[in-house]
C-alpha cells in the first residue's frame, strides 16, 4: 500500500461560530480517484479549499503530498490541479492566452507553456477556440478550459469541485469522458459532488458527507450494499394517500422511506414485494422496480435527498 | 505511472515552489500587462489625448487670464507638474478600484491566480508593477507635450516623471487597500471619485497656489498626496524655491503613503483570499 498523497485527520473549518467542516478524517492514495459526496452547504468546497492550501483550517493536522499547507502553500499549490466551483478564466484574455498566462504561475518557461497549452486545448476539445473571447464559449467550454488550465503545471493531484453541475447531459458526459481518460493515465482525482451518478461514473471510494460531517466511506458499490438492499421498488398512490397506505405495508420489504410523491421499498426482489402489494387490494399509480444507488445510501444516512 | 514515494513528492513540491516564490510577483505583471491588450485603445487615447485637450485648454485658454504669470514661471510652467501627477493619479485610480473589485467578484480572477503557487501578496505586487509601468509610460508621453510647448525649463525636468509616477502609485495603493475590502458594489466608487479624488485635483495647488486658499482649506493640500508630488515636480521642473527640509518631507511622504498602502492592501488580499 503506497503513502497517501493527502491525509486529513481531525480537519476542522470554523466561521464564527459555525462549524463548516467537522473533524473530518480521510486519506487518498495516489492515483485514486476519490469522491465527496454530499448535498449543498455540506462542507465539500471549504474542504477543497483546504486541501488546495488557499484556506488555513481552523484545527486537526492535514498533510499534503507529505506537507503542511500552513507552512508549504505555494509548494503544495505547485503540485496541484484545481477546478474551482465556480470558473475564475480570465475573461479579459482570450482562451489560449488564459493558458498562457497560467502556466507561468509556475516558473515554467514560455516555450514549454505554448507546447502544453496547444496540447491541452486538443484535449479540452478547444483547439477551433484557442481565439475566442471566454465569454463567447458554452458553460460547459469554460468547465473544460477550466480544466485544461488546471492541467497545465502536470499536477500530480487534480482537485474538482462540482466539476459539471450546471451542465446540459451531453456537455456532462463530454466532460467525464475527459476526466476518465486523465483517471486512466494515473492523475489522483479528488472531486466533490452531489450528483450520485457523477460519484458513480469517477469514483474509485468517496465518502458521503452532511452537514460538516462524513456519514460514510467506501466504493460506491460497497456503499450500496452496506447501506441499501439490492433493489428499490417505488410506488406513488397519489400524495394525499401514500403515507397512510405506508403504514399498511409496513411488513412488505426490509425498510421504507417514505416520501411526500413516493414510497420507497427496499428489498431484494422488487416485482415480487409488488405482486404481495396489488394482492392485498392496493392499486398504485405508477411502480417502478431499480437498482439501489448511492441516493438511496444518503437517503438512509441522512433521512433527506441529495437534490432537494 | 510511476511509483513515486512521498518524500519524493514532497521534494518535487519544494522544488516547484522555488520559482513562483521568487519571481511570482512578476508572472502577475505579465499577465496584467497582456490583459492591456484589451483597453490598448482607451489606454493610448488617455496617454495622448487628455495631455493634448488639457494643455490646450489651460496652457492656452486658461494662462491668457493670466499673463504675468505664477511664481516667476508662464502659467503652463506652473501647471504642468501638476497635470503629470494628476495623469499618473488617474491611471492608478482607475487600476485599483473596479480592477481589484472584479478580481474578487465578478471575474475572480485573484482566486485563480491563488489556487496557483502564487501568493496574495505577490497579486499584489503584480499589479502595482502594471500600473507603474502604465503610469510612467503615461507621464512621459505626458513630458514630451508639455517639452514641446516650453513648459519645461530646467534641465532636470525629467525627474518630474518620477515624482508624479510616485504620486500615483502612493494614491493607488491607499485605493486598493479601501477597495480589496469591498464586498459589496453600492456605488463606493463614485464617492471615491467625488469625495477622494476631485477634491484632491482641485485643493492640491493644481491649478492656483496653495497659499491662496483661505488657511483653513490649506490642510487639505498638506494631508495630499497630490500637493506633495506636484510641488516636488515644480521643484524638478523649474526650480520652485523652497526649504530643503519641504523637498525632503514631499519625498518622504509619497514613500510612507506608498509603503503603508502597499502594506494594507497585500494585507487585505491575502485575508480574503484566505476563506
Ligand atoms: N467564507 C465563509 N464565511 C462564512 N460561512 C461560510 C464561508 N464559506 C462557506 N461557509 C458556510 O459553510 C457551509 C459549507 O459551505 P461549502 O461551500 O463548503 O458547502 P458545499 O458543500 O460546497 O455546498 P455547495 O454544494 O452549495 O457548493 C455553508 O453553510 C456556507 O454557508
Ligand atoms: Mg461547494
Amino acid at each position: 500500500m503506497p503513502q497517501p498523497v493527502i491525509t486529513a485527520s481531525q480537519l476542522t473549518k470554523t466561521y464564527g461560530d459555525f462549524t463548516a467542516v467537522d473533524a473530518i478524517d480521510f486519506e487518498v492514495a495516489p492515483g485514486e480517484s476519490f469522491g465527496l459526496l454530499g448535498p449543498t452547504g455540506a462542507g465539500k468546497s471549504t474542504t477543497m479549499r483546504m486541501v488546495g492550501a488557499v484556506s488555513t483550517r481552523t484545527s486537526g493536522d492535514l498533510s499534503i503530498l507529505g506537507l503542511d499547507p500552513n507552512a508549504h502553500g505555494p509548494d503544495i499549490r505547485s503540485q496541484l490541479g484545481v477546478v474551482p466551483q465556480q470558473d475564475n478564466l480570465d475573461q479579459e484574455l482570450r482562451v489560449r492566452d488564459n493558458l498562457l498566462v497560467y502556466g507561468r504561475y509556475f516558473g515554467l518557461p514560455r516555450s514549454v507553456v505554448a507546447e502544453r497549452a496547444d496540447a491541452l486545448l486538443e484535449f479540452a476539445q478547444l483547439a477551433d477556440r484557442r481565439k475566442s473571447k471566454v465569454d463567447d464559449l458554452s458553460g460547459g467550454m469554460k468547465r473544460r478550459l477550466t480544466i485544461a488550465r488546471a492541467l497545465i503545471n502536470e499536477p500530480r493531484i487534480l482537485l474538482l469541485d462540482e466539476p459539471t453541475t450546471g451542465l446540459d447531459p451531453q456537455a456532462r458526459h463530454i466532460l467525464w469522458d475527459r476526466l476518465f481518460r486523465l483517471k486512466e493515465q494515473g492523475t489522483t482525482l479528488v472531486l466533490t459532488t452531489h450528483y450520485m451518478d457523477e460519484a458513480e461514473q469517477l469514483c474509485d471510494r468517496l465518502v458521503v458527507v452532511d452537514k460538516g460531517r462524513i456519514m460514510a466511506e467506501g466504493s460506491p458499490a460497497s456503499l450500496i450494499r452496506e447501506y441499501s438492499s439490492k433493489e428499490v421498488l417505488e410506488v406513488r398512490f397519489g400524495s394525499d394517500k401514500n403515507a397512510e397506505i405506508a403504514e399498511s405495508i409496513r411488513d412488505i420489504g426490509e425498510r421504507h422511506e417514505v416520501l411526500p410523491d413516493r414510497i420507497l421499498i427496499y428489498t431484494g426482489n422488487g416485482e415480487a414485494e409488488l405482486e404481495q402489494i396489488t394482492q392485498r387490494g392496493l392499486q398504485p399509480i405508477t411502480s417502478l422496480v431499480r437498482r439501489s444507488s448511492l441516493e438511496d445510501v444518503f437517503l438512509r444516512l441522512t433521512g433527506r435527498s441529495l437534490i432537494e | 505511472m510511476t511509483v513515486q514515494t512521498i518524500r519524493e513528492d514532497s521534494a518535487r513540491a519544494i522544488a516547484g515552489g522555488v520559482a513562483p516564490r521568487r519571481w511570482g510577483s512578476w508572472y502577475i505583471a505579465e499577465h496584467r500587462i497582456r490583459a492591456m491588450k484589451g483597453y490598448a485603445g482607451d489606454a493610448i487615447f488617455q496617454s495622448f489625448g487628455n495631455p493634448l485637450i488639457y494643455l490646450f485648454a489651460l496652457g492656452v485658454g486658461l494662462a491668457s487670464l493670466v499673463p504675468q504669470g505664477v511664481g516667476g514661471v508662464t502659467y503652463l510652467q506652473f501647471v504642468a507638474p501638476a497635470l503629470m501627477a494628476t495623469a499618473a493619479m488617474t491611471v492608478a485610480a482607475n487600476e485599483t478600484s473596479y480592477p481589484v473589485l472584479m478580481g474578487f467578484k465578478w471575474n475572480p480572477i485573484f482566486f485563480g491566480m491563488n489556487a496557483s503557487p502564487i501568493t496574495g501578496a505577490q497579486i499584489v505586487n503584480g499589479m502595482m508593477i502594471q500600473i507603474a509601468l502604465r503610469a510612467v509610460v503615461t507621464v512621459a508621453i505626458y513630458f514630451g507635450v508639455i517639452v514641446l510647448f516650453g513648459g519645461v525649463p530646467s534641465a532636470t525636468g525629467w525627474l518630474a516623471i518620477g515624482a508624479a509616477t510616485l504620486t500615483g502609485m502612493a494614491i493607488g495603493v491607499v485605493i486598493s487597500s479601501y477597495t480589496s475590502t469591498i464586498t459589496e458594489d453600492r456605488g463606493q466608487m463614485a464617492m471615491l471619485q467625488r469625495f477622494g479624488i476631485t477634491p484632491l485635483f482641485l485643493f492640491s495647488g493644481t491649478f492656483f497656489p496653495l497659499e491662496q486658499l483661505p488657511i483653513y482649506l490649506q490642510p487639505i493640500g498638506w494631508i495630499s498626496p497630490l500637493w506633495h508630488g506636484t510641488e516636488l515636480g515644480r521643484v524638478a521642473t523649474y526650480g520652485l524655491e523652497e526649504p530643503i527640509w519641504l523637498t525632503v518631507t514631499h519625498v518622504g511622504y509619497l514613500t510612507t503613503l506608498f509603503l503603508v498602502g502597499l502594506w494594507a492592501t497585500r494585507k487585505h488580499f491575502t485575508r480574503r483570499l484566505n476563506k
